[in-house]
């Protein structure tokens, strides 16, 4: 059973692995880090406040409720324990509610943050402390109806008014309703809202204001506030997404958030010092992101993989019994890659994060240096394990044929829970676009005789090409498709030839015509897929780079199979790009294909053992097809009783319905 | 207020107003919609029939869908069955016969959210398999609905492969019984439709045994509900198997039999029978069970598959030319999304797929039509080739299409992922058509499998059906193409498909026969070139579906601007292929590094062309807003206003959340301790 299994490895000893590299696999993977406090997945897990009934059965209604207690009584529990780092909370809070998404989520991670950062000392006293024990509970409402990712575009007005000294805010157009903020629907009594800023007649452009919505009290909506609930989505089904629309609601000057730009008593407009800081707070959400694909897999594969050492079915030889359907090579064929993936997208995250906060000190010391290219790196990262995380959980659930379908497998639970991220914290392809906006830019660096550094340094080989009458593609022989690091090359000629033909075909496009704007859109489809090879690129050097820190021999040979995995199957599925390029040969592309097969093959032994690794619990792995303990089929049975329609031996409708239509018929 | 008055898209009216950004759109179409539609639904007569269908059902409120989002499981339930029964009435009413020109637009009209559709295979299944006296005993029973019907195959550890069902049937010579008995909890039957809550009879695959013998799987008919009061019959544990990904409305069951007794004519013994003293007797041609499965498959690809992406379609394009975002250039309005590169690169390729699998499904049809002729003749010469079809175009056009739907639902960003989008419940749905039905890897196998005999015969000069005679003519050919313009000619891209299927075919069928002479066991080899049988099966289905969408515009002729614009679709069609493909055209180097630039150039200019008339393109599916069921995809493209007022309909907005007065108000007066 999982539930005997302990978080804490050294505590219990871990059930034996064929080459027994349990233990060194499990430390290795960045998973929820061992803080200080007691074994807090089992403290939570264990804690009879945090239970309730299988969530699969309940209304959208009744799971609001079940969220709005359990993290009630989590702000308690924090408290009592005496949790405050962010990181903490956050694993805390994905233990409380199984990774899913919940109303305060939005109070905890953006309104606190927002105060913290951009309130003045007196704005901190006024609403710091409210929020903080949660008399006033907050949301950040930025995005519109009519309005997403292009911010400059937002509607909503707050137009000051010297004579009272207040902000007038208003929701001029349908388009403009503040449509999506999490928590903003039922649950929030103040927002955050972005608003253009109109003073002394003229628009200075988006600012945040700290708007009440709901009554203290009564939590009734106040006169000039129409706020709900914007009603059932694919998933998220306990957040309150919520809609606000203000006509003439006026708030005091005190309330615009005041640490940088201001508006003084007489309608003055001071205006901010240059800040590039808010890519800070970017770069560290989605490094998150990055970290929650890989997980999102994890868990995905978890599930898919050990159901298919449970499933068997049909013959693989004529008079044997049915085979786990894990033993066919079209089954290995879609689930190792995406094992293999998700550790690499384990350690990518790593990587991001440890960036982060490397450079977030140089930041706070004024050092922006870094940030640029960390900045473009981690918005493409961010699409390009997003997109390949949410298209791995449906195979995953495919693979598990019907019964993949059933939410007692729990992996449409998780696919509606993590497919927002595609969209959401930036559209993926306006991100692959703005790392295609920095690699463009280090390319004409690079042609205008500078060079660069980081991850596109590679880029400077290609004007050392361009002086030898040589292509990049007399290198092809010496790719070793054996060798990983000789693949991360394979990979860099691939980026490099990629990123030069879309920076020249923006170059003839801009000849061509006199927009700019219209030459990028014109090679958009080209930008995009150099921004992914980039990605794909960086992705299998981290992955080949960590292998050489491992030092547990039985876990490099088979964190080894996994990556050569990775690398080839990438190869594999898009041969294009490297036979056209000539880094590698058709008998080369005929081998990646046989060695791809070759290495399901050597990896299928281990397959179970690489996601129990992974360590999830039984309970936050919510699903009956990816138990610990296998027994599958017996708990089906005993989840599906508890099924809704259940509840009756015979059906209401039979007697509404049926009945009568066969008395009368 | 006065602001919103003046607006634009100000509250209030605009409802039933057109939306300027979507009408211009309509004002530059190079073709009449009209007539695209009717040449789509096979004539002008069968476009009014089916409008008069839809009219007539949608006009009715009991059939109304504006509600579902908002539904739970049970309510989703209640209403299927409340609508089936209500259908009934109706077709009375309007005079609409099984066998009429109406019949196959109702389910169109529905959008599938009905019950009793199991009913239907129920009554099929005794039809095809039964005696004329079961016929006779069981068909106007159903048909007059004194018993509801399902069909009870799949088993919780079992599915696509049914010598591997564990439900046994053991004939009893004393009593003339048969005893029906689930033996261990993976043999227990799970998933059948109408069978959890509403079925009084169903269908049982299950292992007959006669003196102790086994003689494989057969069907039994077994009532599992009482007539009189609907509860379960002795012996009998039944169910809804609980919430699923879709198909709210549907109560997939689960069954378990306890030494159940049924007399030895509910033996459907068409084709098999157990006489009195317990001899087995097998008579006639077992065949035809394969042309029932082909038969499903055929009719899911319509109604399950394209019509859901077309509706997809749909709904995405003609939001992304209703929501304007960021600029193009500095100084003008926001852009439509759709004039973005990148979002035509999403969803134009889909839509030119929405049109390439219309006309496939023609194809199949024909194809279909053919064999069934033939059958009734006893001629199964047709049949090997109509399976292998049916199973590889199953496969190939559920799988594009449910990531095409994806890609829709994603293409309209974060609205999208708003039930009231419509997007999510035509994800879900579809989504299941890649299982059901056949789970399409293994399909693809059996269309591998008869591409790999048709194969060695045309190379031994033995007869192949006409559609595979192509895999005799293994050439090492270069692609002549000489400059991007020629990629717009039919037959350079289809010879392209060709010599590329042709490859994957014979290099696979090459690679098994090596393994074999090497050594390996027969079903290893198998086993070991599975990964490239697939891709060899896709292969040969998109080669026909190119080769297909070509015949089609080349029968055009005589509806030029339809042609004119069906052309660029096909073309579309097949460049998208080769440029998402382009190791697979690269790979021996029958397209080179510098054509395969030509493809994507000629490609990308295509996505600016067909642009054009993206809208009209999907206005000619001629959906209804009732039938598109979204917010974002109305044929008025007033989007926001409908977004707004149908968000303020959804029951969370309409009474105070208990979860306030319970949990909210203690949190914000400081009295968690009392939680």
């Amino acid at each position: 059973m999982g539930q005997s299994r302990s978080r804490v490895v050294s505590l219990v000893p871990p059930p034996p692995h064929p080459r027994g590299f349990g233990v060194a696999l499990v430390e290795l993977c960045p998973l929820p880090p061992r803080f200080h406090l007691p074994p807090e997945e089992a403290l939570v897990i264990n804690d009879p406040d945090f239970q309730h009934e299988d969530l699969n059965f309940l209304s959208r209604s009744q799971r609001y409720e079940q969220a709005i207690r359990k993290s009630s009584l989590m702000v308690m529990k924090l408290r009592e324990y005496g949790i405050a780092d962010p990181e903490e909370i956050y694993w805390f809070k994905s233990f409380v509610h199984r990774g899913r998404p919940e109303p305060l989520d939005l109070h905890l991670g953006m309104f606190l943050p927002t105060l913290l950062t951009q309130a003045t000392p007196e704005q901190q006293d006024r609403f710091f402390m409210p929020a903080w024990n949660l008399e006033i509970i907050g949301t950040y409402a930025q995005t519109e109806m009519g309005h997403g990712t292009h911010l400059r575009g937002l509607e909503t007005t707050a137009t000051y008014d010297p004579a009272t000294q207040e902000f007038i805010l208003n929701s001029p157009t349908v388009t403009s309703i503040k449509w999506w903020p999490g928590g903003l629907g039922k649950t929030s009594n103040h927002a955050i809202v972005l608003a253009q800023l109109y003073t002394q007649g003229q628009c200075k452009g988006l600012h945040a204001f700290i708007v009440p919505i709901r009554q203290l009290g009564t939590h009734e909506p106040l006169p000039g506030i129409t706020v709900g609930d914007i009603g059932p989505k694919f998933g998220y089904d306990e957040m309150d997404n919520g809609y606000l629309k203000m006509d003439n609601f006026r708030i005091p000057r005190e309330n615009m958030l005041m640490k940088y730009a201001q508006v003084e008593p007489d309608g003055t407009y001071v205006k901010p010092l240059s800040d590039k800081l808010t890519y800070g707070t970017m770069v560290f959400i989605r490094s998150l992101i990055v970290g929650d694909s890989a997980r999102s897999l994890s868990r995905a594969c978890t599930i898919a993989i050990r159901y298919s050492a449970v499933r068997h079915q049909s013959e693989l030889k004529a008079g044997e019994p049915e085979p786990q359907i894990l033993d066919y090579q079209t089954q290995q064929y879609k689930l190792f890659p995406l094992l293999a993936t998700a550790y690499a997208f384990h350690f990518v995250g790593a990587y991001i994060k440890d960036t982060y906060h490397r450079i977030s000190g140089d930041i706070n010391e004024g050092d922006l240096s870094e940030l640029p290219e960390l900045h473009a790196l981690t918005a493409g990262l961010k699409a390009f394990t997003s997109w390949t995380a949410n298209a791995g959980i449906e195979e995953c659930r495919m693979a598990c044929g019907g019964h993949g379908y059933s939410r007692c497998s729990g992996i449409p639970d998780i696919y509606v829970t993590f497919t927002p991220s595609c969209t959401y914290e930036g559209e993926n392809t306006v991100m692959m676009l703005q790392t295609a906006r920095f690699l463009v830019k280090s390319y004409t660096q690079v042609s205008s005789g500078q060079r660069v550094a980081g991850m596109v340094s590679y880029l400077n080989d290609l004007s050392r090409q361009r002086i030898q009458p040589q292509h990049v593609a007399a290198r092809a022989v010496t790719v070793r498709i054996n060798d990983p690091v000789s693949l991360v090359e394979a990979y860099k000629a691939r980026a490099a030839r990629l990123v030069e033909a879309a920076a020249k075909n923006l170059q003839a496009e801009l000849n061509h015509r006199k927009s700019k704007e219209d030459a990028w859109n014109r090679t958009s489809v080209d930008l995009v897929r150099a921004s992914e090879a980039h990605c794909h690129y960086v992705i299998v050097k981290l992955f080949t780079a960590k292998l050489s820190e491992i030092s547990n021999a039985a876990v490099r040979a088979v964190l080894t199979e996994l990556c050569l995995l990775y690398a080839l199957y990438g190869i594999s599925k898009n041969t294009g790009d490297f036979l056209q390029a000539g880094i590698l040969t058709d008998t080369q592309i005929t081998q990646v294909n046989q060695r791809v097969k070759e290495l399901l093959a050597i990896i299928r032994p281990n397959a179970v053992a690489l996601v129990d690794s992974f360590d999830f619990h039984d309970v936050h792995l919510g699903s009956v097809l990816g138990r610990y303990d296998g027994n599958v089929y017996e708990n089906m049975f005993e989840w599906a009783k508890k099924s809704p329609l259940n509840k009756t031996e015979v059906h209401e409708s039979f007697h509404k319905h049926l009945k009568p239509m066969q008395a009368k018929l | 207020m006065a602001l919103l008055e003046t607006s634009k898209s100000s509250l209030g009216s605009v409802l039933g107003s057109m939306n300027p950004d979507l009408a211009s759109e309509r004002q530059t179409a190079s073709f009449s919609v009209e007539k695209l539609t009717a040449w789509l639904d096979g004539g002008v007569e069968h476009t009014l029939i089916r409008r008069a269908v839809v009219e007539a059902i949608e006009s009715d409120p009991i059939f109304s869908r504006e509600n579902q989002y908002f539904q739970t499981q049970n309510e989703r339930y209640e209403a299927a069955v409340r609508k089936a029964v209500h259908l009934q009435k109706k077709m009375h009413e309007m005079g609409w016969t099984e066998n009429g020109p109406e019949f196959k637009y109702i389910y169109r009209a529905l959008s599938g959210d009905v019950a009793f559709l199991l009913h239907r295979v129920f009554m099929r299944s005794i039809s095809v398999l039964g005696s004329d006296k079961q016929i006779s005993k069981w068909i106007p029973l159903a048909t007059q609905y004194r018993l509801i019907g399902s069909y009870a195959q799949t088993e919780l550890g079992h599915g696509t492969y049914l010598q591997g069902l564990e439900t046994t049937a053991v004939f009893d010579t004393t009593t003339q019984e048969f005893i029906l008995n689930t033996p261990k909890i993976s043999a227990m039957k799970w998933w059948p439709g109408d069978m959890g809550r509403s079925a009084t009879h169903t269908v049982v695959f299950a292992q007959l045994y006669v003196h102790g013998k086994c003689y494989g799987v057969h069907p039994f008919i077994v009532q599992i509900r009482s007539l009189q009061d609907h509860s379960l019959c002795p012996g009998i544990i039944a169910g809804d198997i609980g919430p699923k990904m879709s198909f709210e409305h549907i109560d997939n069951g689960y069954l378990m039999l306890q030494n159940v007794r049924i007399p030895r004519e509910n033996m459907l013994n068409k084709f098999c029978e157990v006489q009195p003293d317990g001899t087995y007797v097998r008579q006639g041609s077992q065949k035809i069970n394969y042309f029932t499965m082909t038969t499903v498959r055929i009719s899911l690809i319509a109604d399950e598959v394209i019509i859901p992406l077309m509706k997809a379609c749909t709904i995405a394009i003609r939001y992304s030319v209703v929501r304007r975002q960021s600029k193009l250039k500095p100084g003008e309005e926001e852009a439509k999304i759709l004039d973005y590169q990148t979002q035509q690169e999403k969803l134009l390729p889909p839509l030119a797929a929405a049109y390439a699998f219309h006309f496939i499904n023609d194809y199949l049809q024909e194809l279909f039509n053919k064999a069934y002729s033939e059958i009734q003749n006893k001629n199964f010469d047709t049949l090997p080739e109509l399976h292998a079809f049916s199973s590889g175009f199953k496969a190939l056009v559920t799988q594009y299409c449910t990531s095409a739907v994806d890609i829709c639902l994603r293409a309209c960003g974060g609205h999208g992922y708003s039930l009231l989008s419509g997007l999510p419940s035509l994800y879900t749905k579809i989504v299941a058509s890649c299982i059901y039905e056949g789970e399409n890897t293994i399909l693809l196998l059996q269309t591998a499998r008869f591409l790999v005999k048709c194969f060695k015969a045309a190379n031994t000069g033995q007869p192949v059906p006409p559609s595979v005679t192509y895999l005799a003519a293994v050439k090492p050919e270069k692609c002549p193409a000489k400059n991007k313009l020629d990629f717009l000619c039919p037959d350079i891209y289809t010879k392209a498909y060709q010599h590329m299927a042709v490859r994957l075919v014979s290099s696979t069928a090459a690679k098994l026969q090596d393994l074999v002479q090497s050594g390996v066991k027969k079903h290893d080899a198998w086993n070991q070139c599975t990964v490239q049988l697939t891709q060899a099966a896709k292969a040969h289905c998109h080669y026909i579906t190119v080769k297909n969408f070509v015949e089609t515009v080349e029968k055009l002729e005589t509806k030029a601007g339809i042609q004119k614009i069906m052309k660029h679709l096909c073309d579309l069609f097949a460049l998208h292929g080769i440029f998402s493909n382009a190791g697979l055209f690269l790979h021996d180097g029958y397209i080179s590094g510098a054509q395969m630039d030509m493809v994507t150039a000629s490609y990308l200019d295509l996505l600016a062309v067909v642009r054009k008339d993206a809208v009209p393109l999907v206005d000619a599916f001629d959906f209804t807003d009732k039938s598109l069921n979204s917010a974002l995809g109305s044929y008025d493209g007033q989007v926001y206003q409908r977004l707004y007022e149908w968000a303020q309909k959804s029951p969370t907005n309409k009474q105070m959340s208990p979860a306030y007065e319970r949990y909210l108000k203690p949190l914000l007066h400081n009295t968690l301790s009392k939680l």
